[in-house]
């Protein structure tokens, strides 16, 4: 195996890969290397033949493959280089990466820079444990996505879908216009995981009952599914005696969780936080390895494509400039940690030794909704740096506040996010 | 397989689970027409796929009974086996684990129990020791038992090992065929009925698992009833495979072995079985309680367990019943009808030593037994791309590019494996048949990525329209329709 070198490989052909390939190429990288698995670019936007993407970066409303074609072609226009079909299996010392495809055979990759861009993978029922049977006809969102989108096949004609997260509703909807029946839809939670825009679009404008509070709890059915048995839950997510009910059906659909695909990132020895299950990194998109670094849902997930376009664009920057060395050693890192009602926060670090003449994005998510003004704080100790108000705050929706270079250079100690209410004051949570 | 016309036999094997692909196997040494029957669209398809893959040492069963002699016969039988078989098998020994005074005596009767019933090399080791080599073991460990001729197998691998090389040493295997009565002649066994036909055959072997007592009945043979006890399980991703490096069992109670720890031989971590009373034979449903009462076995031994690490769940039913002992006669009031009843645990284990004692009361029922000069005890299977070499893996894909394209990315399977599958001795013709022989759909996203894939390959392979693709037969079809099809 003749060793391949370039300056910056990006694991991952999807809307991170692609955007961290060009901003490299941008920042004067000479050879820039994708490696996809798939046949074609894109990740996972080719299936997502529904709009909705593109307005905030673009200022256009695009369909997924429109965006992602957007990608494509700027990728082809900087001449980054691709291998499509290939799929890397390890990560090395020193940043060696093996892939295998039928075309190349084992190919050994020497990049000067690494930025995983592997996205995220669907929650199986196994993960689960829902009780029951194991019949055909329990996929989630995501693969029957794949299946009526990509390979033009209806996975079951009346469906139970388990999970409002965005890609159970934006399945509710496709399925009911290629003419399945959708029964029901049920959400664990007393709300719902995705955001507000599908609920009104492809859940009510369907007609299509909501359940909150509400969970299967039996998978009936022994060869295919013939029904679930659906349950209230309580506060505690235990069933509440009595609320059991049959739902015929031949398909149950599951949207209930996208979880970053790190083996990897493990495999290369980054450390992961263990709230998101990403790599930890600073606002340069850096990793706990030197030369490697994370972009997009493979960090943690998002909501909206244009969002991880951004923080995939710097990813490209921080790597190609890795690869030149055009960095300055940096002595000085602090954490940044989630406070009162904030789940995670990407970065976990902030590097100030560097870039300070970048405003440095912070990426968050809250514990549970509020639907009312608050503020969102960034404090250095006692020294507020951001100070944000926003109308409301929804786990389902990411929010991202920005510390400009000014702010970055007062930082003294580590940073903690955290929500309070308009007066300044700690929220009821 | 071949000779597809015959309707009349030597002997007929009912139920293609491993103890009657064994059973075939032994058959086709011998100058012998042997038939091999399942109503299921692949072999394996009952307890076989659904157990915990345990090859027991022998010390547990109750001396003198037949489970005690053919367990510790079957195990030592397993290394040539699956090396013969090209099986995955790793004798790594198994513990006991004692968490009480109470417990620990009872140590010292299994150990007295497995010297009487022929099992060398135990013994009982202390908590230190169990300690330094389970360092995640439960705080209040008094010592465990252990038994080094015990292990962890492939236990679908062994099942569609020995079906593959009975089929290439000359035994028809015919699929999806129920059989719905036995032929009797003047009380003689004269063959069998079948939803495809009659079979003809003096002599008949009932290996039919969780079905045994319906086709014993059909013989007249009513006084084995199955009782079948479920046992409900969790599979852990590999990652969690850091946390447990053992075979580990609690203390056992009358009804069972207990609730396991265990790694199974793919590199996951399995939790479980219970045993409790399944309401009839098609009742494979985990439910919550029994779930929950397994992982909280679980946590007893090995408290670090990490419930997020949970990919699977799945339940397994024991074909239990009668005295509690394996059951194998030849019943003098049906010549020529061998019968198998009540093979739960250890009859994976038992496997291969049941097989030949089938053999024996055959022989002695008079078949006669010339051996085949050209009898190839030797199996390849699929190579698996993912335990092999880089060297190897480079030279697999110059050979055969569809080897370098990775179909099911969590256990690294490839587009060759899977094509190899489709084609081989007994081919892959559902999911599930593929994921026993490759591994695809058995990782963390389970099939999640990969099942458009297998999907578009099994079409091109079989030659069929992927309308017709099934998960495991006729009844689970995985596809309604195309999509934008005109209603009629």
């Amino acid at each position: 195996m003749k060793p391949i070198h370039c300056d910056v490989l990006v694991i991952g052909g999807g809307p991170a890969g692609l955007a961290a390939a060009v901003a490299a190429k941008e920042q004067g990288a000479a050879s820039v290397l994708v490696i996809e698995r798939n046949q074609t670019l894109g990740g996972i936007l080719p299936q997502c033949i529904h709009n909705g993407f593109g307005v905030g970066f673009f200022g256009d409303d695009l369909t997924g493959p429109e965006y992602a074609q957007r990608w494509i072609d700027r990728a082809a226009q900087a001449s980054v280089n691709v291998l499509l079909d290939t799929m890397v299996l390890e990560i090395g010392f020193d940043r060696h990466v093996l892939a295998a495809s039928g075309q190349d055979g084992l190919l050994d990759l020497r990049p000067k820079a690494l930025v995983l861009a592997m996205g995220c993978r669907e929650r199986p029922r196994g993960a689960l444990a829902i009780p029951g049977l194991r019949p055909a006809g329990v996929y989630t969102a995501g693969t029957a996505q794949r299946l009526v989108n990509i390979e033009g096949y209806m996975p079951g004609e009346r469906f139970v879908i388990l999970g409002s997260g965005d890609i159970g509703m934006i399945m509710a909807r496709r399925l009911t216009l290629e003419g399945a029946q959708v029964a029901v839809m049920a959400e664990i939670l007393p709300y719902i995981s995705g955001l507000r825009r599908n609920l009104v679009q492809c859940v009510n404008d369907f007609n299509i009952p909501l359940e909150l509070c509400t969970t299967v709890v039996d998978i009936q059915g022994s060869e295919r599914v013939e029904a679930v048995v659906l349950s209230q839950v309580d506060a505690h997510w235990q069933p509440v005696p009595g609320s059991q009910r049959r739902v015929a059906c031949d398909t149950l659909l599951l949207s209930v969780g996208l979880v970053p695909e790190n083996e990897l990132s493990r495999m290369a020895g980054v450390s992961l936080d263990p709230v998101t299950g990403g790599p930890l990194v600073n606002q340069a998109l850096a990793t706990s390895v030197p030369g490697i670094f994370a972009a997009g849902n493979v960090v943690h997930v998002y909501d909206l494509v244009d969002e991880v376009t951004r923080s995939a664009l710097q990813a490209g920057r921080s790597a190609a400039r890795y690869a030149l060395r055009r960095n300055e050693p940096s002595p000085k890192v602090v954490c940044i940690r989630p406070g009162d009602h904030v789940h995670h926060v990407v970065p976990h670090y902030l590097d100030v030794g560097a870039m300070n003449d970048e405003p440095a994005r912070i990426e968050f998510r809250v514990r549970q909704p509020f639907e009312h003004a608050l503020r969102a704080l960034v404090r250095c100790g006692d020294t507020v740096l951001v100070n944000e108000r926003l109308r409301y705050a929804r786990p389902s929706e990411m929010v991202t506040v920005e510390l400009s270079p000014d702010k970055q250079r007062a930082i003294h100690d580590d940073l903690m996010v955290e929500l309070v209410d308009p007066r300044g004051e700690k929220l009821d949570g | 397989m071949h000779d597809d016309a015959r309707t009349s036999y030597d002997v007929i094997v009912i139920g293609a689970g491993v103890v009657g692909s064994l059973i075939a196997r032994e058959l086709s040494r011998y100058e012998l027409d042997v038939l091999l029957l399942d109503k299921a669209s692949d072999v394996g398809e009952g307890t076989t796929k659904a157990n915990t893959a345990i090859v027991h040492a022998g010390y547990d069963a109750i001396p003198g009974t037949l489970k005690a002699k053919l367990n510790v016969a079957g195990n030592a039988m397993f290394g040539d086996l699956c090396r013969d078989l090209d099986v995955e098998f790793d004798r790594c020994g198994t513990y006991v684990v004692a968490q009480s005074e109470a417990d620990l005596a009872h140590l010292h009767e299994l150990m007295e129990r497995g010297f009487a019933n022929g099992v060398t090399d135990l013994k009982i080791i202390d908590t230190d020791a169990m300690r330094l080599r389970e360092p995640g073991i439960a705080p209040d460990t008094r010592g465990a038992l252990f038994a080094p001729t015990g292990g962890i197998v492939d236990p679908f691998g062994l099942c569609i090992g020995a079906a593959e090389n009975a089929v290439m040493n000359g035994v028809v295997l015919k699929l999806e065929t129920t059989v719905t009565d036995l032929v009797l002649d003047h009380g003689r066994i004269g063959g069998v009925v079948t939803d495809r036909g009659i079979y003809r055959s003096h002599r008949v072997v009932i290996a039919a698992g969780l079905w045994a007592d319906a086709l014993m009945r059909h013989a007249g043979i009513d006084h084995f009833v199955v009782h079948p006890r479920k046992g409900e399980y969790f599979v852990l991703d590999r990652m969690a495979a850091a946390g447990v490096h053992h075979v580990l069992f609690p203390c056992p109670t009358t009804v069972s072995k207990g609730i396991l720890v265990t790694r199974t031989i793919h590199g996951n971590v399995m939790l479980g079985p219970n045993a409790t009373s399944a309401d009839e034979l098609h009742d494979l449903a985990t439910t919550s309680a029994g779930l929950s009462e397994v992982m909280a076995g679980a946590l007893k031994l090995v408290p670090s367990l990490d419930r997020r690490q949970v990919i699977h769940t799945f339940a397994g039913l024991r074909a239990s019943g009668g005295s509690g002992d394996f059951l194998i006669e030849a019943p003098r009031q049906a010549p020529g009808l061998v019968a198998l009843a009540g093979i739960d645990s250890p009859g994976l284990s038992a496997s291969p030593a049941i097989a030949q004692h089938v053999i024996a009361l055959l022989a002695e029922g008079g078949l006669v037994l010339r051996t085949r000069a050209d009898f190839d005890p030797q199996r390849k299977a699929i190579p698996r791309f993912a335990h092999l070499s880089r060297d190897e893996q480079q030279a697999l894909i110059a050979q055969d590019a569809r080897y370098g394209r990775v179909i099911c990315r969590c256990e690294t399977v490839t587009e060759g494996e899977i094509v190899a599958a489709c084609h081989s001795v007994i081919p892959a013709r559902t999911y599930d048949a593929l994921k026993r022989r490759t591994r695809v759909g058995s990782g963390r996203c389970q099939g999640g990525f990969d099942l458009p894939l297998v999907i578009e390959i099994m079409a091109r392979e079989l030659g069929v329209s992927p309308l017709a693709l099934t998960k495991r037969g006729p009844e689970s079809p995985w596809l309604r329709r195309p999509t934008k099809a005109v209603a009629s």
